[in-house]
């Protein structure tokens, strides 16, 4: 009993640092939620500020900010998941065709853009779309065409927006997806080549049910994040522009800017813990129906 | 090279296979052609620019905008500074904290196993979001332009306990039951035997860590307003999203320019970023197969 409790308390120390820093930096911080509730005056802190009720709630539901950005930040989310998903497995699925020197080679290129920073990708894509000196603005007075003014045109940036997420994320993803292929047993297609089965068919009856419980699982992580959004996407690569926020603004950049450069607390705290509490009864709903069709499958 | 390599026939070359590498080389080309236009362009004459554009080829090859960068870099070098700080820092304690805690709840003959596993897996399910920690940062803390501001919110997290845990399960527990009979300490069998056959592990941790710090703007951006504590990507920011910045009053007060000094802006703000970003653009992928050998540990179901 004594060697159990001397081996529990080592074990304990261990994990102490950690628990702390998340004490601090992940539940302390929950305590916040009453933000919304309150008429926040700094001098006064959280719980002596006077309470309002749903006052905040109501100016964020009433303005149309809210329905816009809440649209932006659901539309962009789910075309990252079904496209990003689809475009990672099919990448992974074409690597696993080709023999392994090739793989490193094109997965080593493909991994660049993941390496840099937002800001970096954000140059990037000015190279490209600036008004006046980039790429394609230039091509298009070579054609004899008007040049676009790219960072004031919102019509364009779902399509921009879609292709830099994308550019960003997808040797990562399809990494995932190809290191799972690569743990299959050779076995199932060296019987499937017996039965001659064709190679399309092969990667629909053997390789995609095989990696699916790992689909699955992605899928229901990036569900329940559905409501967050990749900051650094829509703030860099948009330069920030305002011109763009009726296409480009979702729900942290919209509490980004209530919080800093409007310094508005209650609408801010407001968006946020919508956020959080939508965001949660996500992943429990996503979950709970995986569990329902196949127990295997759900992350918890 | 590599395109060039890609398109001699192989042995068992077939249709579909060529059709497989043209799709890569299509997909490799449009993923590093932005990059190339930005190295093009920083060694461009401002006169080029102008005329013709951003392009990856300069018509005539010129270093003035590195020149004028490196004439005084100390700001370069103060925000490099910050940043290799950070960095380091970071990641170690970083790692630290995230290993122990992840062995401690791989541990199946841990009492706290299940409790601790739970308070680190609720985080990833929900978080309090922006403001809160804004506030606790920056009212409870008071860490505003304070440089743990930049190092302490990333210190540990889900994803990366997460990662480490599904590692230290394969570990055998015949190999630290039988450290325990001969007496050692936990903290003594975790530094002696666990951290030693983590390696790999420990490495691919690091990278994520090191990756994580080295690109941060984020913290700098909601923390920091006095310049000593800059990181390069939030300088970067501030080249990128205004056209003149180089040329502008702040500039010269940052000494980041010198006084009179014209700047080829448009060339100087490539060469910022190439100066900024490079040496890590450089730096990680020679470390790419630890980040692929850490993606398929972490992918076990926690």
């Amino acid at each position: 009993m004594l060697r159990m409790m001397k081996k529990n308390a080592g074990l304990s120390m261990l994990a102490l640092p950690g628990f702390l820093l998340i004490i601090i930096f992940n539940y302390v911080p929950l305590y916040g939620l009453l933000l919304p509730f309150k008429s926040y005056r700094y001098n006064l802190g959280i719980w002596n500020s006077p309470w309002v009720g749903f006052e905040n709630f109501g100016f964020l539901f009433r303005g149309d900010v809210l329905y816009r950005v809440l649209r932006n930040t659901l539309l962009y989310n789910l075309t990252f998941i079904v496209l990003g998903t689809t475009l990672s497995v099919i990448v992974a699925l074409l690597l696993y065709e080709l023999s392994r020197r090739f793989v490193k080679a094109y997965q080593t290129i493909l991994f660049i853009p993941y390496f840099i920073s937002w800001v970096v990708a954000g140059f990037a894509f000015r190279s490209l779309f600036d008004m006046e000196y980039g790429v394609i603005n230039r091509l298009l007075m070579t054609m004899g065409e008007e040049p676009i003014l790219w960072y004031s045109e919102p019509k364009y940036w779902p399509y921009i927006i879609v292709i830099a997420a994308v550019w960003k994320g997808l040797g990562y993803s399809s990494v995932i997806y190809y290191a799972a292929l690569m743990g299959i047993d050779s076995e199932y297609y060296d019987a499937a080549k017996i039965d001659g089965a064709s190679k399309l068919r092969q990667a629909f009856s053997i390789s995609v049910p095989i990696i699916k419980p790992m689909i699955v699982m992605l899928v229901i992580l990036q569900i329940g994040s559905i409501c967050y959004s990749d900051f650094g996407l829509f703030y860099n690569v948009t330069l920030n522009s305002s011109l763009l926020y009726s296409t480009t603004d979702v729900i942290d950049t919209f509490v980004y800017r209530s919080l800093i450069d409007l310094g508005d607390i209650g609408m801010a705290s407001a968006a946020g813990f919508f956020q959080s509490i939508v965001g949660f009864c996500l992943v429990l709903a996503t979950n709970t129906i995986v569990k329902k069709i196949n127990p295997e499958n759900s992350l918890f | 090279m590599t395109t060039e390599a890609a398109t001699l026939p192989k042995p068992k070359a077939t249709p579909g296979k060529l059709f497989i590498h043209l799709i890569f080389i299509v997909m490799c080309a449009a993923c590093i052609f932005p990059f190339l236009v930005i190295i093009g362009t920083s060694v461009q004459s401002e006169g080029d620019i102008v005329k013709y554009g951003y392009s990856v080829i300069p018509k005539n090859f010129t270093f003035d905008a590195y020149r004028v960068i490196l004439h005084d870099p100390t700001m370069l070098l103060r925000s490099y500074g910050v940043t290799i700080l950070t960095t380091v820092v970071g990641s170690l304690v970083g790692m630290w904290v995230t290993t122990t805690y992840a062995y401690a709840i791989s541990r199946k003959d841990y009492r706290l196993r299940s409790f601790l596993a739970f308070f680190i897996f609720f985080t990833m399910l929900f978080h309090g979001g922006m403001v809160p920690s804004y506030i606790l940062m920056v009212k409870w803390l008071g860490l505003k332009n304070n440089i743990l501001a930049l190092i302490l919110p990333y210190l540990i997290s889900g994803w990366f306990v997460m990662l480490m845990k599904g590692f230290l399960q394969t570990i055998p527990d015949a190999l630290i039951e039988s450290a325990k009979i001969d007496g050692a300490s936990e903290l003594r069998i975790f530094a002696q035997i666990v951290l030693p056959i983590s390696k790999p592990a420990l490495a691919t941790l690091g990278l994520f860590f090191a990756l994580q710090y080295w690109n941060d703007w984020w913290l700098t951006l909601l923390y920091v307003e006095k310049d000593p504590l800059i990181k390069l990507q939030y300088l970067l920011i501030r080249v990128l999203k205004n056209m003149e910045y180089l040329n502008s009053a702040e500039a010269i007060e940052y000494g980041l320019v010198k006084p009179g000094m014209m700047v080829p802006s448009l060339s100087a703000r490539m060469a910022m970023c190439i100066l900024a970003a490079g040496p890590m653009l450089l730096v990680f992928p020679l470390f790419q197969k630890f980040f692929v050998q850490g993606l398929t540990v972490g992918s076990i179901k926690g």
